[in-house]
């Protein structure tokens, strides 16, 4: 009797633990050492390769009302952050089934612009994920003072023309990149993103 | 002979995975009486009992031994961010909440897993503030409230999901944050997002289905006593949100709400007293009807949530006895309010840190007046006022012991804002609603106006004699203080966050630092004390992140440098060396 109270209270099991029970106790036993239930994977995995943006995509603000409008090189005005999200021409469909498709783009004087920055941006307008790789808000701040962009949530601070760096706070990655240029005077998606855009879930 | 054959094949087929470990217990399973009078041996909801003391009766540990505390055992939850939850003990099984949704229970007196629950959060959802703040224990079951706006049940002794219940629209940014409240078959959670623009709610589930019981709303809707203080339909997204668990009197089968601030923050487009934000809230527990409430910010302009709840005291002030309702507000005012019967009427208020705001206090009926100058808005420029957004004490909660009669309050002194012009905002679902430009308020934090240099001081751990209205004694940091308290019967408090990662354990009664020690990370989780096999351990969370990272933002900027403080959860648990 006393070896039975000693066992069960190992397991934790119920005292009226019917086989059924026994088998799931052993079973969520093993899958604790494996990290089954640390299910959460990066954000962009959930987002179905259909819906996410392609080369040749324009952009359009996100709060446009009526017709899409392709964004413009002249839409955008020095330091002042616009979001955005992808825009299929062909389709006439916004690609914002997802937040994960959130562009936020900047322009920027272009003298301020190196080489690598230039290949990837369009007529100084440089395009980022919109969305912050700690927890997931979105980054519409531009601190004209520190040259970064911030994000209200935690204050993680990146770098645009430093490829998205992390400048501060407890982004754990920087802000991915998306390659734009210019086609006409319309702003093109030239590349995917440079990694995989949103919050950086711990396992 | 049969039940014994069974017996052992339990044993066999158990035994895989883990070690033996040292016997525990049956499950005790959390009944309202046991709730109503904890045995001291248990901690078994967020702030050990309903009045909402932060109090332990043990008394093994006391002011005579406490340097000998050492650590008995640490467990790593996995996690980064804000460690907030207090570790809840039930007969010998500890439960603790993380950031990202999980709950470990683990064995309290050797820190063994048991079980790990995490629950799949949305990738598309942002996290404003990453923490979780603990379970609710109720019969066999452990209730946690997540991020992404759900209510679960969870078997106490497998962690096997019972049953799951969505209270808000995460897609909205409706999120909880706060430990739930169970009582009378009752589950009950309120929705954290005062600056994404919800109409705040408590909401009661049945604890065996999962079924809703009843919803309040935390801002009142034309024809609803109280609707007349919101233009149009400003209340519908007028916040009030709930961050924190009710405190519950079960003589009268109220339960007391803290209430966040009114969205959103610039006052222009809400002009009225913006019922009931910025509030204590009486809510019957059986039908969630309002019964009461006391307001302390009318048409707050300063995101001065008063999100914690009162706690329930009866005590003496100034000679006549109070059923007490006690709250220190982020206003940086200490409120004793008289809960008898079915009201909360004031009784006294005083500032507990510096402040230039409230100008004066009705002694009848306690409504303050602002000071204009310091009350941020439309055609003021940048408009300078102390407390700070974060406020005398943020959401971290206070803790009341019996036996010195003293009201311990984690405070934050000398520190101040500014905010600039409001910017015209709409609310859109899903998005912030503030209504400042976003780098104005990751800067917003001054020091008191003029001064030039940091103050010597900010953060306090004070103690309140409520009896005279007087402070006792006042222990202060050279920053600024996230740190829950605990109180016990051996006459100490214990408290963590200081950016130096301490955990503390002070004289009760004199404030006398008589025991710290560094842990891994900085500590703004509630502390909780509890004993198994006649043994008294003081156990806490160590995990710095959200509000209090944020505030060190601030703080850094102005004095121009930057402080690290290591983050990743750990589980502390300490006893005496023999």
């Amino acid at each position: 009797m006393e070896q039975r109270e000693t066992c069960a209270r190992t397991a934790q099991a119920p005292i009226d633990a019917s086989r059924r029970k026994i088998f799931r106790i052993a079973a969520l036993g093993l899958a604790a050492g494996v990290g089954l239930h640390g299910r959460s994977a990066l954000a962009i995995e959930a987002v179905p390769e259909a819906l996410r943006p392609v080369v040749g995509d324009r952009l359009v603000e996100e709060d446009a009302e009526g017709e899409p409008v392709p964004l413009k090189l002249a839409d955008l005005r020095v330091g002042k952050p616009l979001l955005a999200f992808p825009f299929d021409t062909a389709s006439k469909k916004i690609r914002s089934e997802t937040r994960m498709n959130k562009v936020v783009l900047l322009r920027l004087p272009e003298a301020e612009l190196d080489a690598e920055t230039k290949a990837v941006s369009a007529g100084g307008v440089l395009a980022f994920s919109g969305v912050c790789t700690h927890m997931g808000c979105d980054i519409k701040t531009w601190m004209v003072s520190e040259k970064v962009f911030a994000c209200f949530c935690h204050g993680s601070k990146f770098r645009p023309l430093d490829h998205g760096s992390v400048a501060g706070g407890p982004a754990p990655r920087p802000l991915p990149v998306l390659p734009i240029k210019l086609e006409g005077d319309q702003l093109v998606i030239a590349g995917p993103f440079t990694a995989p855009p949103g919050f950086t879930p711990q396992a | 002979m049969k039940g014994l054959m069974k017996g052992i094949a339990v044993c066999a087929v158990a035994v895989l995975p883990a070690a033996v470990s040292a016997a525990l217990g049956d499950y005790a399973p959390v009944t309202d009486a046991r709730l109503k009078n904890p045995e001291a041996a248990n901690w078994l909801q967020y702030r050990g009992n309903y009045s909402g003391w932060g109090y332990s009766p043990l008394s093994q540990i006391t002011d005579q031994n406490v340097g000998k505390l050492q650590l008995a055992w640490a467990f790593a939850t996995g996690q980064k961010e804000g460690h907030q939850s207090p570790p809840i003990v039930n007969n010998g099984y500890m439960f603790v909440t993380t950031p990202g949704a999980q709950v470990i229970a683990l064995e309290a007196k050797t820190g063994k897993e048991l079980w790990r629950y995490k629950k799949e959060l949305p990738g598309e959802m942002l996290q404003l503030h990453p923490t979780n703040r603990g379970v609710a224990l109720y019969g066999d079951k452990v209730y946690v409230a997540t991020i992404d706006a759900h209510l679960v049940a969870l078997d106490a002794k497998t962690g096997k999901e019972v049953w799951i219940k969505q209270v808000g629209d995460w897609k909205a940014l409706q999120y909880i944050t706060l430990a739930p409240l169970a009582a009378k078959g009752k589950i009950m959670v309120g929705s954290s997002g005062g600056e994404t623009g919800v109409r705040g709610f408590v909401a009661a589930f049945d604890a065996e289905t999962g079924n809703e019981a009843w919803r309040t709303y935390t801002t009142a809707a034309p024809g609803e006593p109280g609707g007349d203080t919101w233009p149009g339909e400003t209340y519908k997204n007028g916040g009030g949100s709930i961050w924190i668990t009710g405190s519950y009197d079960p003589d009268t089968n109220l339960a007391y709400w803290g209430t966040g601030n009114p969205a959103p923050w610039p006052t222009e487009g809400r002009k009225g007293d913006n019922l009931y934000t910025g509030a204590t809230i009486a809510l019957d527990v059986d039908t969630g009807a309002l019964k009461t409430y006391f307001q302390y910010n009318p048409n707050d302009a300063w995101d001065w949530d008063e999100v914690s709840a009162p706690l329930l005291i009866d005590t003496e002030v100034k000679g006549k006895k109070v059923k007490a309702a006690v709250h220190a507000g982020r206003n940086g005012y200490l409120w004793v309010l008289d809960r008898t019967g079915q009201k909360l009427n004031f009784v006294d208020a005083y500032p507990f840190v510096n402040n230039n705001t409230i100008k004066s206090i009705d002694p009848k009926t306690g409504r303050p007046t602002f000071a204009d100058e310091h009350r941020p808005g439309l055609g003021k420029g940048d408009v300078h006022f102390c407390p700070s957004l974060w406020g005398g004490k943020d959401w971290f909660p206070e803790a009341y012991n019996p036996k010195t009669g003293l009201l311990y309050v984690p405070a934050n002194n000398n520190l101040c804002a500014e905010l600039p012009e409001p910017e015209p905002t709409k609310y859109k679902k899903g998005d912030l609603y503030i209504g400042y430009p976003i780098e104005a308020i990751l800067t917003g934090l001054r020091w008191a106006k003029g001064a030039k240099d940091a103050p010597k001081t900010m953060g306090e751990v004070q103690a309140w004699d409520l009896k005279t209205g007087k402070q006792v004694w006042t222990h202060k940091y050279p920053t600024f203080n996230w740190g829950p308290l605990l109180t016990t019967g051996g006459n100490l408090v214990f408290g963590g966050g200081t950016n130096d990662r301490m955990f503390r354990a002070f004289n009760a009664s004199t404030g006398k630092v008589l025991w710290e020690t560094a842990t891994p990370s900085g500590v703004t989780g509630v502390p909780t004390s509890f004993e198994v096999d006649g043994e008294q351990y003081i156990a806490v969370q160590s995990g710095w992140g959200v509000d209090a990272q944020r505030m060190q933002g601030g703080v850094d900027r102005l004095l121009g440098y930057q402080t690290v403080v290591p983050q990743g959860g750990t589980v502390m648990v300490y006893k005496l060396t023999k």
